[in-house]
């Protein structure tokens, strides 16, 4: 597999922590995630099985009713022989038993009820294995070679300098967003995110197509991302500076747009652990089972996954719950590692939401910051501006914008999100991002350098205050392994919100594997692939 | 002195001098001022704006270009517009504002029981913010939401509710109040959403029917009998002024010593 090393940080530790309460903060994660792994992979869902069929070559959508034939075929077989073995033995099989020319011929047949599953035996399970594999082959050596296409245009035009500078559009129409990406590019972005539209996370269906109407943000579409990562491509090679695309791996199709994002050589991917249950309320072992199979495939894909924390401070209080922050990435980084992702691709996210009004806010916020780099030396850590206490006053929040992006060249962080002073007015004029950008520059122009010259004296306010965060967050993950994790997210421990492991939305799409699950693209992810080719399981 | 203060009820803006009317904008133009030549026409551009807004004598202090295509305006000017303060028009708060503990001790004495809250943002709404805000005990600018109001229940449903499951939600929980937060507010989202919700509780429960309440950052409050809502909150509503609101509206005025 094409490697790429894209060094994080190389932080050197500016405040003492205790050695042995870092390994214990991350054996605790590590004991808090097991069961949920352990469940993950006994475990499958709708979307899982949809995001096969993708990467087995089915796109498109029912000219009928828009539905995409990945959801008819599922469905289908769900009914015929349900999911407990898998979609791809039934899929298969039917496509060869019944000589079809294609999947989605195939999916069109099972959308009005002419096919019949089963799940084959014998010889006919082997042919089915057979065909499965050779398909799943293709998608994952079109993910192969979009990344090594990520590389040679990396090569070929020049990876910025960390921090890179993220930046957000989201006009509900990829052809609007185009040019704003290219001009935001121009201004000096690294990174492109374009926002979902917000009813996306609760669809169970990825939409097909360009499209041209969103609410406060543009459908993840396959389509929507190849026109959006040409248009980088394009702007790219004219700036000499590989901009990279964003998207967001989130909500009830989370493996399905995983899959997308690996075909469609998106760079980052918005992919936390929790996000969605405490958000969204999606169920908790949907959001799982999903995560697992999704970061494996952004694990394949070399896409960076971000997380999503800083959504945490958006409604519990940025002091009191900074801890619940570092037990969230600490999990996250269970999650990932144990999905194959390597520590360059752990965006792990954290946000500037402490209350100005406090007094030594900027000290607090110093030394979370600075926590959070010394704990994840190697993450390409996504640092988030403020937002909560954005009043209006765009004077007042243009400085605590630049007060935000000081902490950031000063802590050393990877990805710097570029807070608009207008944040919660409107979304952003093109002057607005203007603004925001000089900020930025001038800041990183004046202080980049700073972090060399910043030691906070030992014994002091920020060492003191990330000390103590670290402790708390021992003692929370302390509890959590106590009562374990889905207990803990059922009692409002992250965001202050209540999810309880069997409510939520997406539950009924969670099947449990029976003996004999056959899942190719798990195969391939999980390097059992040989075994498959060689005729065997 | 001001003009209020001599009496009148004219005013200008206040520069640094009273009357002087001076004040300070700033826009985008599609102009280039790559060249001298075009950012002196952006610039005469940007000038004639202002003055067409009323902004006369008006100084363009900085002009930036933004890429190949756009000029970046701050300007600086005198209006010559006059405020009447007569004219003007104020939704007046038509409660008063109280505590947490007279909002729990009026709910104590006039309803004998918690009151009720079911809280949701609906449709294709998942911006959890502002219900968060109001409901969440965290709260919002210092004031903690009405979770942690002692003889308040809550119940919030979270994001994207189906109106449908909302009535009957709210029904279920025997709701005193039901209130709505939307923030999406592309293509008119919001006032769908709150006409939707009044047409649903009405056709379901009419006069029964729970005290409705919307909120977002885009709504202005003259238009609750528009939506056919009880009240509407708009930006910067603090969750005081909804559970004072709550029980000014649902409770009777406490009678002396009756209870």
């Amino acid at each position: 597999m094409p490697g790429s090393e894209h060094a994080g940080g190389t932080a050197k530790p500016v405040l003492s922590l205790d050695p042995a309460m870092v390994r214990e903060a991350r054996e605790l994660a590590a004991v808090a995630g097991r069961p949920i792994v352990e469940m993950a992979r006994t475990h499958t869902t709708v979307s899982v099985e949809r995001a096969v069929l993708r990467l087995g070559g089915l796109g498109g959508a029912d000219p009928d009713d828009g539905m995409p034939w990945v959801n008819h075929l599922v469905d289908a077989v769900a009914e015929s022989c349900g999911l407990q073995h898998g979609v791809a033995l039934p899929a298969w099989d039917a496509l060869v038993t019944g000589g079809y020319p294609s999947l989605a011929a195939l999916a069109s047949d099972a959308a009005t009820g002419k096919v019949k599953f089963r799940l084959p035996e014998g010889g006919d399970a082997a042919a089915a294995r057979l065909a499965a594999t050779a398909a799943l082959s293709d998608g994952f050596a079109r993910i192969d070679a979009r990344r090594a296409e990520r590389e040679a245009m990396i090569k070929a035009t020049a990876d910025p300098p960390k921090p890179w500078i993220y930046l957000i559009v989201a006009t509900g129409d990829i052809y609007e967003d185009i040019p704003q990406a290219q001009a935001a590019a121009r201004e000096g972005a690294d990174i492109i995110a374009v926002i979902r539209s917000t009813g996306q996370s609760l669809l169970d269906y990825v939409p097909e197509g360009a499209t041209r109407e969103g609410f406060a943000g543009t459908y993840a579409t396959r389509e929507n991302f190849r026109l959006m990562r040409a248009a980088l491509d394009d702007v790219s090679r004219e700036l000499g500076r590989y901009v990279r695309l964003t998207n967001y791996a989130s909500g009830l199709c989370m493996p399905e747009i995983a899959a997308l994002a690996g075909l469609e050589r998106l760079d980052m991917m918005l992919n936390d652990c929790m996000y969605g249950i405490i958000f969204r309320d999606i169920n908790p072992r949907r959001t799982f089972i999903d995560q697992r199979f999704s970061r494996q495939i952004h694990a394949r894909a070399g896409i960076i996954i971000n997380t999503g924390e800083d959504n945490y401070l958006t409604t519990a209080d940025a002091v009191d719950a900074a801890h619940t922050v570092m037990v969230s990435q600490l999990l996250n980084e269970y999650f990932g590692r144990e999905a194959s992702l390597a520590e360059w691709q752990l965006g792990l996210g954290h946000a500037f939401e402490i209350n100005p009004a406090v007094p030594d806010s900027f000290l607090l916020e110093l030394a979370h910051a600075q926590l959070v780099r010394q704990l994840f030396p190697g993450a390409p850590l996504k640092y988030m501006p403020p937002t909560k206490y954005m009043t209006g006053n765009v004077f007042a929040g243009y400085l605590l914008d630049a007060f935000f992006n000081l902490c950031g060249a000063l802590t050393d962080q990877s990805i710097l999100l570029i807070g608009m002073m207008t944040e919660g007015i409107h979304t952003p004029f093109l002057s607005d991002r203007d603004l925001a950008l000089e900020n930025v520059r001038y800041v990183l122009r004046a202080a980049g350098r700073l972090g060399e010259n910043f030691r906070p004296p030992p014994g002091g306010f920020v060492e003191k205050r990330a000390q103590q965060v670290l402790a708390e967050s021992v003692d929370l993950l302390r509890r959590i392994t106590a009562e374990g994790l889905l207990n803990a997210i059922a009692d409002g421990t992250f965001g202050v919100t209540r999810r309880p492991a069997d409510g939520g939305r997406g539950l009924d799409g969670v099947i449990e594997r029976a003996d004999g699950y056959f899942n190719p693209a798990s195969d391939f992810l999980e390097g059992r692939e040989q075994f498959l080719e060689a005729g065997r399981s | 002195m001001s003009a209020t203060e001599q009496g009148g009820t004219v005013i200008r803006p206040y520069g640094d001098t009273t009357g002087d009317g001076r004040i300070q904008v700033s826009f985008t133009l599609p102009l280039p001022s790559g060249t001298e030549e075009e950012r002196a026409l952006a610039e005469g551009a940007a000038a004639q704006l202002a003055a067409k807004m009323g902004l006369e004598p008006a100084m363009v202090v900085h002009a930036k270009a933004m890429g190949p295509d756009f000029t970046f305006f701050i300007v600086y000017g005198t209006v010559r517009h006059l405020v009447d303060l007569a004219d003007v028009k104020v939704a007046r708060r038509e409660f008063p504002l109280m505590s947490a503990a007279e909002v729990n001790r009026r709910i104590r004495s006039a309803l004998g029981r918690e009151l009720v809250v079911v809280g949701a943002t609906v449709g294709v709404d998942a911006h959890t913010v502002g219900i968060d805000a109001i409901l969440n005990v965290k709260g919002h600018a210092g004031e903690k939401g009405l979770e942690s109001y002692a003889e308040i229940r809550v119940v919030n449903l979270g994001a994207q509710v189906a109106v449908a499951d909302l009535v009957d939600r709210a029904g279920a929980a025997h709701a005193d109040a039901v209130l709505v937060s939307q923030v999406v507010t592309q293509r008119d989202a919001h006032i769908k959403a709150a006409r939707e919700i009044s047409e649903a509780f009405t056709a379901a429960r009419g006069a029964a029917r729970p005290l409705l309440v919307v909120g977002g950052p885009r709504f202005d409050p003259a238009m609750a009998p528009e939506l056919g809502v009880d009240r509407v909150f708009g930006r910067g509503t603090t969750p005081r002024e909804v559970a004072s609101y709550l029980v000014h509206t649902l409770t009777p005025e406490p009678q002396g010593n009756a209870a």
